[in-house]
């Protein structure tokens, strides 16, 4: 199994993740990641999926998703030619004596902190899953009080976008009412 | 043109502004607005006992016209009553639109009377689905509903209106174009795919056309033909596609699949070339998939991309209508036929005729002179003609309806295939016959399918839908006994109905204003067909009284080899044998 990051170009309508969701459970995929948010075009969403398949089934999966009409676009982003991140703020023991080694990390892995309590610090981290992987590692002897993650967002390197080609209008004529 | 009204008027405005003339449906509470400017409409509104007769109905008038066919529900129940036959509509890509009525916007969330998340329950089984709560969307949504259930890979779509909506001020404005960025079905096939499918068709030796379903939505009948007759190549229709090319060609092998005929099965097994046209490897037809046709390349044509790769590789994939394909495929292969190239198919042709002429389709006459199922359905489909359509329930008598019957034309044969949807034949035949009123449709059904919706004769009998029903009486879920016969000992675990006994089926059918009849002997299947013919303003239902024990055949076991096929029980045929000629 290997991972895979689908960019998504959605209608910004009501259920459209209930269905992409839904499709990924009913026909069997595990979503790792899922990241929704606004693009630069306000009628349009873009979902950034990450899931662990074999290429034959992600074909399938990706077919599937096509066939949902409110699905403008998919992109599986080439992983050498773009860059991704994930948000995660963490809540970390912190006494007087160890505060200054939970400062210390938050440096090294140019984190920052968000909040300050006499016997906790909160901190915010940006990056791909290797490097918030390598510091949640190193904060873990403090002991993680609480930790929440959003998905995991990605775009491609270069100047091209994958979104200015899918937004050409399609028009469908429709028969004149009759009578 | 725009004009002020309610939601509920602009919704039967916008109907009619789609093309519908026909509505199945049952009003209540949350569509009850839309039944009072329903009177007024030109529409036929067709009051049916229950939601899920309104649905197949829906689905039998779409299959047999081609058009979009349109049911209509409350909100909860009645909506959820609608969700089988929209889940068939989805697995056998029927063209519908079901529109339901939903609580008032305030009301959605509170779990309020009568309020189920239809939208919720229906995203797996529709092609789309809409929630309206903006009266002015209406007739967008409509039109939006229509084109998307009628164009690519037809389907069903789902309109579910507030009742607040329907309630409420608002401005009719039919849309002049429709604005569906993601959706986008692509109909004209891939040139370079078309001239790679043209030369694997002229290099093969032993080529079938494995035609499903999608050839029939397509209307692409006469391409087909025009296309077996310009290459000689055998064809193969599956149970979608029963009436797509004609049973009495010569080059027609029948159909393949778990109870198809031994020369289908044969074919696609021993073929090198499976040229498939609307069809989509359904497990049914393949059998067990690691094995099936083992040495046979794929033309896999499909309007529908996902379908292409999804159970076997397609070596050729072509994306695009059916009837178009099959129009650019007879323009190149007549080219290269006019510069002399044509394929050698000489000695498969002869192959699979001697198996077709070894192991023709056929049944043993029970030893007690009692009457046998397929000898009813035989009769009942030489008696009727190519004309008439058959719309059948799932079991025994649907597998024997596909088999025995003569299916000549398209649009002819309508079943539940993909679902497999015990009771789909009376309204789906009910359904048929409101769209073609002209022409005899006869429902062929079981006793146990036809217990869970007869009740749509009295909307038959009512509203003068004079269809004629023949139930394969074998007092049993026969199909189900058939497995317990053959997996399970003989251990026949409630699948006994007691249908010679109760119902009455004759006295049943008079009760519905219906004409009943009954026939148990062989000597009276013609006069009683002919009777049945005869009788065209009231509904009319056969009660066939046949013995129980009748099975079908052929049959390949469920997940095992196509070349395990049993013509019947105990009986292998020996085709490996004739093809060491080849």
């Amino acid at each position: 199994m290997s991972r895979h990051t689908l960019s998504v170009l959605v209608e910004d309508k009501p259920g459209v993740l209930a269905r992409i969701a839904g499709l990924f459970s009913r026909r069997g995929f595990n979503i790792e990641s899922l990241a929704v948010g606004p693009t630069e075009h306000p009628e349009i969403s873009r979902m950034t999926i990450v899931v662990a398949v074999e290429s034959s089934p992600l074909e399938q999966v990706t077919k599937q998703l096509n066939k949902l009409v409110e699905v403008i676009k998919i992109v599986e982003l080439d992983p050498t030619n773009s860059v991704n991140r994930e948000l995660v703020l963490v809540k970390v023991a912190a006494t007087a004596e160890t505060r200054g080694q939970v400062l210390d990390t938050v440096q090294l892995f140019r984190a920052k902190v968000i909040d300050v309590a006499p016997d906790a610090v909160t901190m915010q981290i940006t990056g791909n899953s290797g490097k918030i992987g390598d510091f949640l590692a190193v904060l873990e002897p403090f002991g993680i009080r609480e930790l929440v993650q959003s998905g995991q967002v990605a775009i491609s390197r270069g100047s091209r976008s994958i979104s200015e080609r899918s937004l050409r209008p399609v028009t469908v004529p429709v028969p004149p009412v009759a009578g | 043109m725009t004009e002020q009204m309610t939601g509920a008027q602009s919704l039967i405005r916008s109907l009619e502004a789609a093309g519908a003339d026909t509505i199945f449906g049952i009003p209540g509470g949350a569509i009850l607005p839309a039944y009072d400017p329903l009177m007024d409409s030109t529409i036929r509104h067709i009051l049916v006992r229950h939601e899920q007769g309104a649905g197949h109905a829906a689905q039998g008038y779409a299959a047999a016209t081609g058009r979009v066919g349109v049911c209509m529900a409350t909100s909860g129940p009645g909506a959820t009553n609608l969700v089988t036959p929209i889940a068939d509509a989805h697995m056998d890509s029927v063209p519908m639109v079901a529109v339901t009525g939903q609580v008032g916007a305030s009301m959605i969330g509170t779990d309020a009377f009568q309020e189920a998340d239809i939208r919720g329950i229906t995203m797996p089984i529709t092609k789309h689905n809409f929630l309206v709560t903006d009266p002015a969307e209406i007739p967008r949504r409509i039109a939006e509903a229509f084109h998307i259930a009628s164009t690519g890979r037809p389907g069903p779509v789902l309109v579910d209106v507030a009742k607040s909506a329907l309630q409420a001020s608002t401005i009719f404005d039919w849309p002049s174009e429709l604005h569906l960025p993601g959706y986008r079905p692509v109909t004209r096939p891939h040139a370079k795919q078309i001239r790679e499918a043209t030369r694997l068709i002229l290099e093969s030796r032993k080529p079938v056309l494995y035609v499903g379903g999608g050839t029939i939505r397509a209307r692409a009948s006469r391409e087909l033909l025009a296309l077996a007759e310009l290459t000689g190549i055998p064809v193969v229709t599956t149970l979608m596609a029963r009436g797509a090319f004609p049973d009495s060609h010569v080059q027609h092998l029948g159909m393949p699949g778990m109870h198809g005929t031994v020369a289908a099965v044969a074919a696609l097994q021993k073929s090198d070339l499976i040229i498939s046209l609307g069809a989509r490897f359904d497990d049914r037809v393949t059998g067990n998939l690691d094995s099936f046709a083992p040495h046979a390349k794929i033309i896999h044509a499909d309007i529908d991309p996902a379908e292409i790769g999804k159970n076997r590789h397609a070596d050729v994939p072509i994306v695009g209508d059916v009837r178009e394909v099959l129009l650019d495929l007879v323009a190149t292969l007549t080219t290269e036929a006019a510069a002399g190239r044509t394929g050698d198919y000489e000695g498969w042709v002869a192959f699979v005729a001697g198996i077709k002429s070894t192991y023709p389709l056929g049944y043993d006459e029970p030893a007690d002179g009692g009457l046998s199922p397929q000898y009813v359905i035989e009769r009942l489909g030489a008696i009727a003609g190519p004309d008439t359509v058959y719309a059948s329930g799932v079991g025994q008598h649907q597998m024997w309806a596909a088999q025995f019957v003569r299916y000549e034309k398209p649009n002819t044969w309508i079943n539940s295939g993909g679902l497999g949807t015990m009771g789909y034949a009376v309204p789906a035949a009910m359904g048929a016959k409101v769209g073609m009123p002209d022409t005899t449709v006869w429902a062929i059904d079981g006793d146990g399918c036809f217990q869970m919706t007869n009740q749509e004769l009295a909307t038959c009998a009512i509203n003068d839908i004079p269809i004629k029903v023949a139930i394969i009486n074998n007092e049993s879920l026969g199909m189900v006994r058939q497995w317990q016969t053959l997996f399970y000992n003989e251990r026949y675990s409630n699948t006994d109905l007691h249908s010679k006994r109760i119902p009455d089926f004759v006295k049943l059918a008079d009760a519905y204003g219906c004409v009943g009849l009954a026939c148990e002997k062989p000597e009276d299947v013609d006069a009683t067909i002919e009777k049945a013919m005869g009788i065209n303003d009231v509904p009319v239902v056969v009660d066939f009284r046949v013995h129980r024990d009748a099975m079908v055949w052929p049959m390949v076991a469920a997940g095992t080899s196509n070349d395990e096929i049993k013509y019947a029980r105990d009986l292998a045929p020996d085709f490996d044998e004739d093809e060491a000629s080849l």
